[in-house]
């Protein structure tokens, strides 16, 4: 009745068995990383050859913002992915970060004395990480012991929130403005300003390799177990002594943190941070790029973040020239009162972009649930009336209790019993 | 002195008392097995023991403290364990994470020893498997570590329930209907586990189980719930022989088969 047999992994200083599960698998994925990661590095240098100037700004900048994405990504996938609790209002950390990096190296912010920001970007990158992080602190504590669609609505105001206080608090921030004259980040022999693009590229590829690399930490240890763990099931996770309220404030917290990095390196390389790029809107794309991807999943969540990205900013683009060219043309043979013709000329414009994001996140959510590249733990809980998901045991034998076992699996889903379980989990 | 005291606790649901004035001592290193028929209170029963409800009245005093209005998770740390009368694994996770979550609290790498990982945490890491792996072979799940959990079979699944729980490093272990599903054969394997979780591992057991066999062979004491009180409390023996148990469970059954036998004559 043995389903999968004991991966077998290769002796050393720890008893063979004691070591973590799949050792083989993921050596290879270091492989595949590493030569993706000097490949990344090694892209402008590259393009820089192929591409006319005008282009080559054009697609530093976009890889540039592919990053910053990614690194979001990254963060709400810790919160919707691993910790299983629906944030909808992510950008007001984004927000957070970038902020904290304009008051703290802008000559324009209140804390700057005499024209002189407080410090330097090096020293205010990670305290952007921290005061993000602070800030979900702030929101999880009185939030997280509520449930799913309280917690998704907490947030969304929260998300609406911070970008509105960071507009009307004009004394401070400059109000719809912005705070700008950030204090570039000094290196030697190496010059970062809002037109050269290659070093901030490079910098914003480190960051991402080393959340990469502390999330993979998190994910593989005690926290990210209780993480799997809460997701699962919350009654057995704290009939385990799991502390629901604090494993979920640190999946928060950590989420978090990793959008106050990429606020951070967006305000730096835009030269400014300014309440209107941290709008509703942000904490949706980002959802959608972790929901295509494959919630749960490091790299597929990384190949949405590039494949939306991608496509907002070419293919998009390129659709909505289409329409309207096309509209023009119908103008031209057929008058310019012509219905078909100003329907189109409407879904040409640029707001139709949030349309094709929704488009997605719906066609997903019906075809696909658990993303392009799902996490196979993922896949199989949003598929549980799936089939193919069963044991095979099971659909193979007549036993009465493996059948009474499977009908069982079939019907329970933790989510079901929602309504019976006490609200609040203190 | 009793590892549990019970005193006198009652549960309400709006008008419904679900437990009504019980007192219940569980001694220590002993099986206690909890009977009743079906709504007679026991899964409440249980669920006062470990935090999931507060008694509207009395005291539960464990190993000489209250543990009244503690939360879940620190009833645990406490040193009371529990498996699940319908399954809770995490069931997409494999057996040995399952088991790794129930030594959650026994672990200490935190925020920073998790991304850092310095050399404790990785030794606490490698011990930590091998405690997972020890106790997946005691309860006789040897060689079934990366078995995701829902595909195992369901004596296996209450298995590993059981190894999960024993991972929290309890003093109570609590077993909500263990043999629930289960075929003869596994029964009688799981019978021979408890006794060994007592005998072995130094834990005492609250079991609350519908198959008498198990009930009789097994138990210290046993003790009868009905319609939320208790209406008997004894040796096995004596609880067998019990003419207020037999009228409101066994003679309830007895009758059932009775009426069944009848049912069939006359078609």
């Amino acid at each position: 009745m043995k389903v999968s047999a004991p991966v077998k992994v290769p002796g050393g200083v720890v008893p063979p068995a004691a070591r973590p599960q799949r050792v083989p698998q993921k050596r290879v994925q270091m492989v595949i990383f590493f030569a993706l990661a000097i490949f990344a590095f090694a892209l402008p240098y590259v393009l820089k050859v192929f591409l006319d100037p005008r282009d080559y700004v054009d697609w530093i900048s976009l890889f540039n913002s592919m990053f910053i994405f990614i690194l979001l990504s990254l963060g709400l996938n810790i919160v919707v992915g691993y910790a299983g609790l629906l944030d909808l209002g992510y950008a007001a950390f984004f927000a957070i970060g970038a902020y904290t990096l304009a008051f703290l190296t802008s000559s324009q912010s209140p804390l700057a004395q005499n024209g002189e920001p407080l410090t330097n970007f090096w020293i205010a990158l990670p305290i952007s990480f921290l005061m993000a992080g602070l800030f979900g602190l702030l929101l999880g504590a009185p939030t997280l012991g509520l449930r799913g669609d309280y917690l998704a609505i907490v947030t969304l105001g929260f998300g609406e929130i911070v970008p509105i206080t960071f507009n009307n608090l004009t004394q401070l921030t400059g109000g719809d403005r912005g705070l700008a004259n950030l204090t570039s980040p000094t290196f030697p022999g190496v010059v970062f300003s809002s037109t050269n693009l290659v070093p901030w590229y490079t910098l914003s590829l480190i960051v991402v390799i080393f959340s990469i690399w502390m999330i993979r930490r998190l994910i593989n240890s005690r926290l990210g177990r209780a993480w799997q763990a809460v997701r699962e099931d919350e009654i057995a996770a704290s009939s385990m002594g799991i502390n629901l309220v604090r494993t979920k404030l640190l999946a928060f917290a950590m989420g978090a943190s990793f959008a106050g990095f990429a606020g951070a390196l967006y305000a730096g390389s835009l030269n400014s941070a300014n309440p209107s790029q941290f709008r509703f809107d942000v904490s949706i794309i980002v959802l959608a790029m972790v929901i295509l991807g494959g919630m749960g999943n490091l790299w597929g969540v990384i190949i949405g973040a590039i494949v939306l990205q991608l496509s907002d900013r070419l293919l998009i683009p390129n659709l909505l020239g289409l329409i309207t060219e096309q509209s023009n043309n119908i103008k031209q043979s057929s008058g310019a009162d012509n219905f078909l013709a100003g329907l189109l000329a409407n879904l040409g414009s640029s707001q139709t972009r949030l349309l094709i994001f929704g488009l997605i996140l719906v066609v997903m959510m019906l075809v696909r649930p658990e993303g392009l590249f799902p996490s196979s733990q993922r896949r199989a809980e949003l598929r549980a009336d799936d089939p193919s998901n069963l044991q095979p045991q099971a659909a193979a034998s007549d036993d009465a209790i493996t059948a009474a076992d499977q009908t069982r699996s079939i019907n329970y889903n933790p989510s079901t019993n929602e309504s019976s379980r006490p609200r609040r989990d203190e | 002195m009793a590892l549990l005291e019970a005193r006198s606790v009652s549960k309400n649901f709006g008008g419904v008392t679900a437990v009504n004035k019980v007192d219940f001592d569980i001694p220590d290193r002993s099986i206690v097995s909890l009977i009743g028929p079906n709504g007679a209170g026991k899964t409440t029963f249980f669920n006062l023991m470990t935090g999931i409800y507060s008694p509207t009245t009395g005291t539960v005093m464990f190993d000489g403290k209250p543990l009244m209005g503690l939360k879940i998770h620190d009833v645990t740390h406490r040193g009371i364990a529990r498996t699940f009368q319908n399954i809770r694994l995490f069931s997409q996770m494999t057996a040995l994470e399952n088991v790794l979550v129930g030594e959650h609290g026994r672990l200490k790498a935190g925020l920073f020893g998790a991304i850092i990982r310095p050399p404790s945490v990785r030794r606490e890491e490698v011990m930590a498997r091998q405690k997972a792996m020890e106790l997946m072979d005691f309860v006789g799940l040897k060689g079934k570590y990366e078995e995701i959990s829902k595909n195992m079979s369901y004596g296996d699944q209450r298995r590993l329930e059981i190894a999960r729980a024993l991972a929290t490093d309890p003093k109570l272990l609590l077993l909500d209907e263990p043999s629930a599903g289960m075929n003869p054969n596994e029964t009688a394997k799981l019978t021979h586990l408890v006794q060994m979780l007592r005998d072995e591992r130094g834990v005492t057991v609250l079991l609350i189980e519908h198959d008498m066999k198990v009930v009789m062979e097994i138990s210290d004491r046993v003790t009868v719930l009905n319609f939320g009180r208790k209406i008997a409390e004894g040796l096995p023996d004596e609880i067998k022989a019990n003419s207020e148990v037999i009228e409101a469970y066994l003679g309830k059954a007895y009758a059932q088969a009775v009426a069944d036998e009848k049912e069939k004559e006359k078609h």
